[in-house]
Parts: structure tokens; sequence; C-alpha cells
């Protein structure tokens, strides 16, 4: 069987249009990962077994296994700070930058820096160490010396395509505690001179602030003036308060990737009434990544070449500007200006048509991942004043709008549905804004329920006792905290296990075996109150006897397969009347019937299935012509 | 080989006047668009209101009056379009169930029993005619019969029925009294009738494009190892492309009749190195990007080493509708039928269905559709339930994200906005209205742009496109 790579993790059709389920990110990023190593970051609480430092790192592992799929252009680097070692370019104390050979210290991820990074720990205290963050009686200002380090590592690229970041890990809110006075003084203005020397350079420092339970990290202290933080940003900062160490790590992992814009559009509500949108890809499949071909022999890289051939003449063409439809023998031509033109329906990008109420929206109006919309003042003003009026009187009265949306390779309607804010915990489950759902078109959406020809009175419909067992199985098999994104893709987790392996060089065998999430859960299933309610469930609905019945089903299934025997025997026979060679010698195949061709790779045990063609050729190898 | 057999019915009484462009429109579309793709599909055109009469059951055997045959069945050239632009005004009051005689006659007259299922009649009427009494029997008795030849020679019947305001003077008892034969039709799941009130519906009434849907999955839908439901899988929704069209050759000699003008397109694979250098496909190995290294994967490799589910469906539980979010569904939806025949299939799933719609429920699904396939995909089953008594309840399956697929990242709330950047109450007042009076479900009224009934502009530009071509 031919084997297509690139269908590897889709089901079974094609992507129609690849460029949407790619975001265009033109711009690369350079970013270092700042950690902070005082005993208080690598303490563990008792009974916790996690210490910040831990989830900081494991936060980081996931987000460098993230890159080097997906954006292999970024490039890290990773930077502890308090730390007994010392290990930089400025040779400042407390500094240490961590990497692994045939690396720069910023450069891409590789797989060796992700592997002996997820296991620092380990060594971390023997190798590294860590010490107390300012201390009074030295004059060593560890976070200084953190900010100038990271900076010297950023110094490479030009602010004007390259974004460059410093995330900083920490859970100290007023890391000049222990000092006072002049010195103190002193080294808070420093820091801050450093700080704003960075961010002069374009380069941003993000607070990943974190925090034990019952203490708040109070930003106020020190870093709102270190981040410059002012008014309105402040009170968008949302202190990474956490009940639970597993929260704080589902928000670090929400602010580690930079949220992107796909794309800054106009949105025309009524008459020349505008407002400007921004929007996000909240949701899109994750692919296994992009595939280069090598040469096997050298292992080196191949570009591909496409030419053009006339398949009348053989002449190689320029990239043809002409399609062709072919209608009755009589050529159809179209030039490709005159299909786009054909598309085009539209020339404004989204426009409102009106309001429907919710349930308008049926589940199978549905073809790809909605998009997030989120509205910007940056061009228009009054833009988030107008959306937001209308975000509320959606949700006020449960209405969606539609809209026409004129992308250029598919126009169509979309549904844009309000969605309030949803904060669990001090965690934003669902930000604030309108998904835009694709709806499709009539020509979309198959009557497939109307498909089988029923009388009505074949029909058994439910009985109120029935439903009763069936919302016994439902209250037994309730998945209470049910969320989407608490899977991981097992394909995908696999085929990324494969390719560190191989990246490292290590043998295939200790590949580690893929814990696939997405299987029920067995034990649960086996619980006797479960058992029960779906014993009742299926006695109420199959009969008591359900199981004898499709054992006898089956018997007469098998009676089935006898008659297959005969069948097979009368091909046997059949095929017996024909001398195949010498069919085959003189290209007589052809002029023999489909059930007379069948008839012999019946007899063969071959494949009945296909065109003309396959059967012949079938034939043909079978007799090894 | 035939693809399908169509009949039009066209009612051209003159109540049905002013719909005439917009049926022969209709009729149009779905000509053009099996020009591209089923040319050898067969067409005839019956019009019924005319003043003349003109129909083999009325030369053998009487009556059907005012039925006239325009275009008997046959492959589709451009005469039916000169049949169909130029729709003759009727001057009678048309009777539908003649019609439907006529159009069946023409159907079993030239195919027999043969071509089950691939035969079509579609009527488009506003049915406010009386109908006749039947020279024997009643009405109903009439329609049974009529269905039980539709039935036995495979024939489908789509009615397509101008209500709203298209619906100009008629007499209600008579429009209530058509509407009840309609639906006799379509109690015995052979018919379909769709009610249009404007323009937009109507040309979306009909599907263009015949497809012959595909199971995705037949097997066990498993609640457990012990209870399991036979169920059916296919898709719901799908994008229908724009056709596909060739690439052009201008290179051909022109005039032979032998050039096909077709291009060929050749990939070849070079080294990078050495660009003379031309690498065989069997030479060629996949190499996947992992940072600065690109790792490769052979094929055989990748075969063995690949994540390998077990084909199957199964439950992983129930939880409330709320806890999935409508922005969360990932692809085109998939709907589960009961095993067509099997009751007791029939009965599980629309015990699961009720129970789920009653608990306001959803299910979550593991789902492996072939064996081989490299990957599984977990997603929401959601009720279905049927309105009509000859169709089963069944479900709509949605894909979900993984947790790999999924972007979290923080907005900030609209209430911690300064207050300049928020809608004061005059301007909210001012959206309310807004979201008010653009209501595109008006009571009373239908539901305007609704998906069933809207075609794709695109589609449809283009079929008229083709056709300026061809003139």
């Amino acid at each position: 069987m031919d084997y297509d790579p690139d269908n590897l993790f889709r089901d079974d059709e094609e992507d129609p249009e690849g460029e949407f389920f790619q975001e265009r990110e033109s711009s690369k990023e350079f970013v270092v990962y700042l950690i902070d190593a005082r005993p208080e970051m690598l303490a563990q609480d008792a009974g916790k077994s996690e210490s910040h430092f831990h989830a900081a790192n494991r936060c980081i592992t996931e987000s460098l296994k993230t890159l080097i799929i997906n954006r292999d252009y970024d490039e890290v680097a990773i930077c502890f700070f308090n730390t007994k070692e010392k290990k930089n370019m400025q040779d400042l104390d407390s500094v240490y930058v961590f990497n692994v050979p045939e690396r720069e210290e910023l450069d891409r991820p590789t797989a060796r820096l992700i592997k002996e990074f997820s296991h620092i720990e380990e060594k971390f205290l023997t190798k590294i160490g860590s010490r107390n963050g300012i201390i009074p009686m030295t004059r060593e200002n560890s976070l200084y010396n953190a900010i100038w380090v990271s900076q010297g590592l950023l110094r490479r690229g030009s602010s004007k395509n390259v974004d460059k970041r410093i995330l900083l890990f920490t859970n100290e809110d007023d890391p000049f505690r222990h000092v006072d006075g002049a010195t103190k003084s002193d080294m808070i203005r420093t820091t801050l001179q450093r700080a704003k020397d960075v961010q002069d350079l374009s380069i941003s420092i993000e607070l990943f602030p974190m925090c034990r339970p019952g203490t708040e990290f109070n930003t106020y202290k020190f870093y709102a003036e270190l981040l410059g933080l002012e008014g309105e940003e402040l009170s968008e900062f949302l202190p990474l308060a956490a009940e639970k160490i597993e929260d704080m790590v589902d928000q670090l992992k929400k602010r580690i990737f930079k949220k992107r814009v796909i794309r800054r559009m106009a949105f025309l509500i009524h008459d020349d009434m505008w407002i400007e949108l921004n929007s996000y890809a909240l949701i899109r499949p994750t692919s296994p990544g992009v595939i280069t071909w090598l040469d096997s022999v050298s292992n080196t890289q191949l570009k591909s070449e496409r030419s053009f051939i006339c398949a009348d003449t053989g002449t190689l063409l320029q990239e043809p500007m002409e399609r062709f439809h072919l209608h009755k023998n009589e050529i159809v031509r179209f030039s490709l200006e005159e299909l786009s033109e054909v598309k085009r329906i539209s020339s404004v990008p989204l426009f409102l048509l009106g309001f429907k109420p919710t349930d308008c929206l049926k589940d199978y109006h549905n073809l790809k991942p909605s998009t997030f919309l989120y509205p910007s003042d940056e061009e228009i003003d009054g833009s988030t004043c107008i959306f937001v009026a209308l975000y509320r009187a959606m949700l006020k009265y449960q209405r969606f709008a539609l809209a026409f949306f004129g992308s250029s390779t598919h126009p169509q309607l979309v549904a844009l549905v309000a969605q309030d804010d949803m904060i669990r915990n001090g965690v934003q489950l669902e930000p604030p804004g309108m998904h835009m759902i694709y709806l499709p078109y009539c020509n979309d959406i198959r009557s497939i329920e109307e498909l089988q020809n029923h009388d009505s009175d074949t029909i058994p419909r439910a009985t109120d006792d029935q439903i009763e067992k069936a919302m016994a199985v439902m209250k037994k098999l309730d998945l209470k905290e049910f969320s989407i994104s608490q899977f991981a893709n097992p394909a995908l987790q696999r085929h990324y296990a494969l390719l560190q392996v191989l990246a490292l060089g290590d043998d295939v065998d200790e590949l580690p075996e893929i814990n696939d999430e997405t299987l029920p859960d067995e034990e649960g299933m086996r619980r006797p109150g479960v058992v029960n309610a779906l014993e009742g469930f299926k006695a109420a609905v199959y009969g008591e006897n359900h199981d004898a019945e499709e054992a006898a089903l089956e018997a007469t299934k098998s009676g089935g397969e006898a008659s297959k025997k005969r069948k097979a025997e009368t091909a046997v026979k059949e095929a017996a009347n024909y001398n195949w060679d010498d069919l085959a010698e003189s290209g007589k195949l052809k002029d023999l019937t489909m059930p007379e061709l069948k008839n012999y790779l019946a007899a063969h045990n071959l494949p009945v299935t296909g065109k003309k063609d396959a059967l012949i050729s079938r034939i043909l190898t079978h007799l090894g012509k | 080989m035939l693809q399908e057999a169509l009949v039009f019915l066209l009612d051209v009484s003159p109540s049905m006047h002013n719909l005439l462009p917009d049926v022969s429109k209709l009729c149009h579309m779905i000509i053009e668009r099996k020009f591209f793709d089923n040319k050898s599909d067969e067409v005839a055109v019956v019009l019924f209101g005319t003043q003349d009469t003109n129909n083999e059951l009325e030369k053998e055997v009487g009556g059907y009056e005012h039925v006239v045959v325009v275009r008997a069945i046959k492959v589709i050239a451009d005469d039916i379009f000169e049949v169909l632009s130029d729709l003759p005004r009727g001057t009678t009051p048309g009777d539908f169930l003649d019609a439907i005689v006529v159009g069946m006659d023409l159907l079993i007259k030239k195919f027999g029993p043969t071509n089950k299922g691939k035969k079509r009649l579609c009527l488009v009427t506003n049915a406010q005619h009386p109908i006749k009494e039947p020279d024997e029997g009643t009405k109903d008795d009439q329609i049974d019969a009529l269905c039980e030849q539709l039935k036995a020679h495979g024939m489908k019947l789509e009615c397509i029925v101008a209500r709203g305001k298209f619906t100009g003077v008629a007499d209600k008892r008579i429009v209530n009294e058509n509407d009840y034969l309609l639906s006799r039709f379509s109690g015995k799941g052979i018919a379909r009738t769709v009610f249009v009130e404007d323009r937009a519906s109507l040309l979306g009434a009909i599907q263009t494009r015949t497809v012959s849907p595909v199971t995705i999955f037949r097997g066990d839908l498993e609640l457990s190892n012990v209870m399991k439901i036979k169920v059916w899988v296919y898709k719901k929704s799908v994008v229908e492309r724009f056709p596909t069209l060739k690439k052009y050759s201008d290179k051909a000699p022109p005039n032979s009749k032998f050039s096909t003008h077709e291009v060929k397109v050749d990939f070849e694979y070079k080294s990078k190195d050495n660009p003379n250098n031309i690498v065989p496909p069997e030479q060629r190995i996949r190499g996947y990007r992992y940072g600065p290294q690109v790792v490769p994967i052979s094929s055989a490799e990748l075969e063995a080493l690949k994540f390998k589910p077990e084909k199957g469906i199964k439950l992983l539980g129930f939880t409330n509708a709320s806890n999935i979010r409508r922005h969360q569904y990932m692809r085109d939806t998939y709907v589960f039928i009961p095993e067509p025949g099997n009751r007791k299939a029939i009965l599980a799933v629309s015990t699961m269905a009720r129970a789920m719609k009653n608990a306001n429920k959803v299910s979550i699904l593991r789902c492996v559709w072939r064996q081989g396939q490299g990957n599984v995909v977990v997603g929401v089953l959601t009720p279905n339930l049927s309105s009509s008594d000859n169709i089963p309840d069944s479900f709509y399956f949605n894909i979900l994200p993984f947790a790999e697929d999924v972007r979290e990242f923080h907005f900030p709330s609209f209430n911690k906005l300064p207050l300049s950047r928020q809608p004061n109450e005059k301007q909210q007042g001012a959206a309310d209205n807004l979201v008010k009076m653009l209501d595109l479900v008006p009571s009373g009224k239908g539901e305007a742009l609704r998906p069933e009934v809207t075609p794709n502009p695109v589609l449809e530009v283009h079929d008229l496109f083709t056709l300026y071509y061809l003139r």
C-alpha cells in the first residue's frame, strides 16, 4: 500500500485550505528564560511534591517541545540566577547560562537541550547550586546581573524582524527586602535603570510571578515599576495566584507563547459604521511538522522542481495561466483572473447581516475550527466601545450575529457567537470576545438522516421506562470535570517521542511507551454499579435474550460463509472453462466480461474489486506475465 | 453508465407566473451542475397547468389534461436550456397529482424496474389548486398506490412548494388539503417536501449536485464491553469544492482534433548542492525538522513505530452539555445513524438520544474509523431527535481539540476596561435596538438565510459563467 505521509494525522480528506491552518507568523522570536534559583524556589511544601522551580522548568520544557517542532527558527537561551556557580560571558556572579554542546548560548532548541534541561533538577544542586538572593553586607545584585546577562544574550538580530523577550520566573515579589538604607535605594535605582535600558532596546521583560497558597505576589512592591506597568495595564495584569500548582502551571503555559494576531480586519456593522477587529487562532490542529525530502544516501536536503509539460507535444511550458473544462468535446477556457473574479463576491472583508437566536446554530453547522475576534482601537477609534455594546446585547438577548466573511479563497457565511468571560479560581477559562464559526451552505449539508426508506411503523421510539434506564447509565458515567484539551494527542506524542529518540541518535528500542489518555477508564467501567446500570439499559432496549439472539444471528451468517464457499467452488468451475494463458498472451482478456474476469480472481482467492483494467492487470500479475 | 434520471414537474398555472423566472433559474442551476459532474445524466421536463395537453397517458387511457411533456427523457444537451429559458405561461389551474403520474409513467416506460434509486421526480408548485377526485377510491388510496409504485421502482419524489408571500389569493381549504396530500407522500418515506418562502430558499431547495454518501464507519458504538449499539457513520457537512479544471496547454496544435491540450506536471527532486543530480523517488527519504536537525525516517520505520490504535468507537463518558462550547468544534460534522433495518439499534439510539436530551447531556467518544489509521479523534456526540415518524433518531458528532491544538491566551475582561472605552447607557440602548431590529428570524415568518437552503454564490456564479462561455 502506498503510504502517504502528509495524511498521517488526518482522517481521510485533504486539507481544503492549507494556509488557513498555518498561522502566518512572519517574525521570529528570541527568548531568554530567566529562572530564579533561590532556595525558596526549590523548596517543596510539605505534602506537595512540586517546587516552583520544578513547575517553571516543566512549563519551559513543554514550550521548548512545541517550539522545536513548530517554530524551529525561534532561538532560546536558558539562564538561572541566584546560583552558586557562575557561567556567563560577562563573568558576573550568581548567573548561570545553561547550555549543551554543539549549540550557541542563544540558539535554536536542540533535542539534547530539551533532554538535559528536563533532567536538570537531578544534578542542579551539585553542579550549579542555589544561593540566597540579595543579602545585606554584599554589594552583589543578582537581579541586576541577570538582566544584564540576558541583554547580552539578546544582542544579536535587529529588533525590526525579531521579537526579543525575557521571561522572568520568580516567587519573590520584593527582591530587595533584606537590604535597607542607601544600599537598597541604590540597588533599586540601578536595577530599574538596567531594565529600562533593556526595554529601550525593544526587548520586553515579562514576569511569571509564582506564589505559595495564602500569600500574594504583590506586583506593586517592585515589579510594577520594573515592567513599566501603568494604570490600565496594571489592572489587566492578573497575578498568578492559584490554589493549586497545576492551575499555576496552566497559567504559565497560557502566557509563555506570544499572542499573535492572524489578521486585522474591518467589520462593517451598518451603512458606514466600521469597527476594527483582530483575529486569533485559539484552536488549530497541530501537525507533525513539515516534511523535508532527503537523499537517503547522503542525507542531504533535496529541493523539488516542478515542470509543466504539454501532454500532446512534450514541450516544456511556462506555468499555464489558463484552465479548461471539456464540454462535449468542446474546450471551454478560463483565465486565472476570470476564475478569481468569480470567487470575489464581496470586497468587504466582514459585514453584518443580522441576528438570530442561538438555537438556530445547529450542531452540524460547522466546517473548520473557529477564529477568535477581539476589538482593537488602533486604527478605528471607538471600535472597542461598539464591539462591547453589541457583545453585551447579544449575550442579553441570546443571539448570535450572522455575517458574511469575504475571504478570497472561500467566501462564506459566519456566525459570530459572543463568549462571556469565564474565570474560575482566578484562571481565565474562556476569554471574552466573539468566536467566528464558519457556516456551511446548503451545498455542503447532506440529508443523511432521510437517506434510508423507513415505514413509520418500523421505527420504535424509546419509552419513558427505557429512558430512565439510560439516565441511570449517564449518572454512573458522568465526567464532571470534563474540559477539552485534557487529552494529549497520542499519535502526535508518539511521533514527537520518535523524533526525539532519533534526533539524539538513541536506539529506537528505547522509545518510551506513550500513555494513550484517550482510552476509556476500563477499571471504572468494571465497577459493579456501572455494570449494573449498563446491564439494566441493555435489557430494557434489547430484551433479556439479546446475546443469545445475536449468537443465533451470527450462526446464520456463518451459514453465509458456507454459501461463500459454494460460490468459490462455482467460480473455480467457471474459470476452468477458459484457457487463461492463451487469453493473456493474445491480449484477449479485455474482451471478457467483468463477471468472467471475477470468476478467475475468485477461484484464485484474489480481490475482485476495482475497474476492469485493474482486474486484468491483477490476472496478468497472477499469471506471471 | 447512467448516473441519474431526473424529471422536472413544473407548475406553470397562472398563479405561478411571477415565480417562473426563478423556477427556470433553479432548473438551470441543476442542469449546469450536471454538465460538470454527471454529463451522462438524463433529464425530462413536464409542465402542468398548460393550455395544451401532450402526454402519452392521455393518448392511451384519457384524462391527464393540461400536462405537456416538453422534453422526453434523454441525455442532457443544449436543447434543454431552450426549453427551460422559455417556459410558457399556462392558463389552467395545475393538478400536481396528474403531473406526478405522467412523470412516473415516463420513468417506468424508459427504465422499468432498473436503475433503482437513481430516478428522481422534482415537483415545483404552489399547490393551491384543487386536485381532481379519482375515478375510484379516495385521493388517499390513490396516493398510497402511487407510493407503492414509487417504492417498487426505486423512484424518489422531491416537492418544492412555494408558500408565504408567493401565495397569492388562495382558498385556504384547498391549500390545507394539498398540504395534507403532500405530507402523505413524505409520510411513506419516499418523498421530501420543502416549503420555500423567498427566492434564496427556492434556489437552495434542491441539492444541485447529488452525491451518494459513503459510510465512514459501520460497527459498534461501544458503551462498554457488554453494551454495544450498531451504528453507521456518515459525514453530515462537507465543503463542496469548486469544480476542478484542467491546466490548458497552448502549445498543442490548435486545430487538430487529436489535441488534448492537457498539461502534465512533473516533479523532480534535486540535491541542493548539486542541481544536476536528480534523485530518483526510491532514493528519497522523508525528513522531519527537529530544531536545527532534520531527522530522516524511512517509510518502513515510520510504519513500524507509529501509533497504531485499534478500530472502534468507544464511549468515555457523559458530561453536561455546557462543558463543551460551540466554538470548540474542530471540523466538519458526522452523523451517527442506527444500523438501517435493525430495530434494536434504532431503539437503543432513540433511548440514549432522548435520555441525553432530557438531562441536557452530551457524550464524549473516542473514535478510530478504520483499522490501520494512524490517529484517533475525541469528540462530542449530541442527540438529534427526529421530528418525523419515518426517520429514526440519530446523533451528530463533532471532533474536539487535543491539548496540543489549543492556544490559550489571556484577554482582558471588558468590565475592566476604562469607562471611556466601554459603552454608555445610550450607546448600549442603541446596540440593544440594533440586535432586536436586525432580526433574521422575525416571529411568524421563517428563518432567513438558513444554511440548509442558502446556496453557495460562488458555485452558482460559476455555473452561469460557464454558460456564458458556452453560448
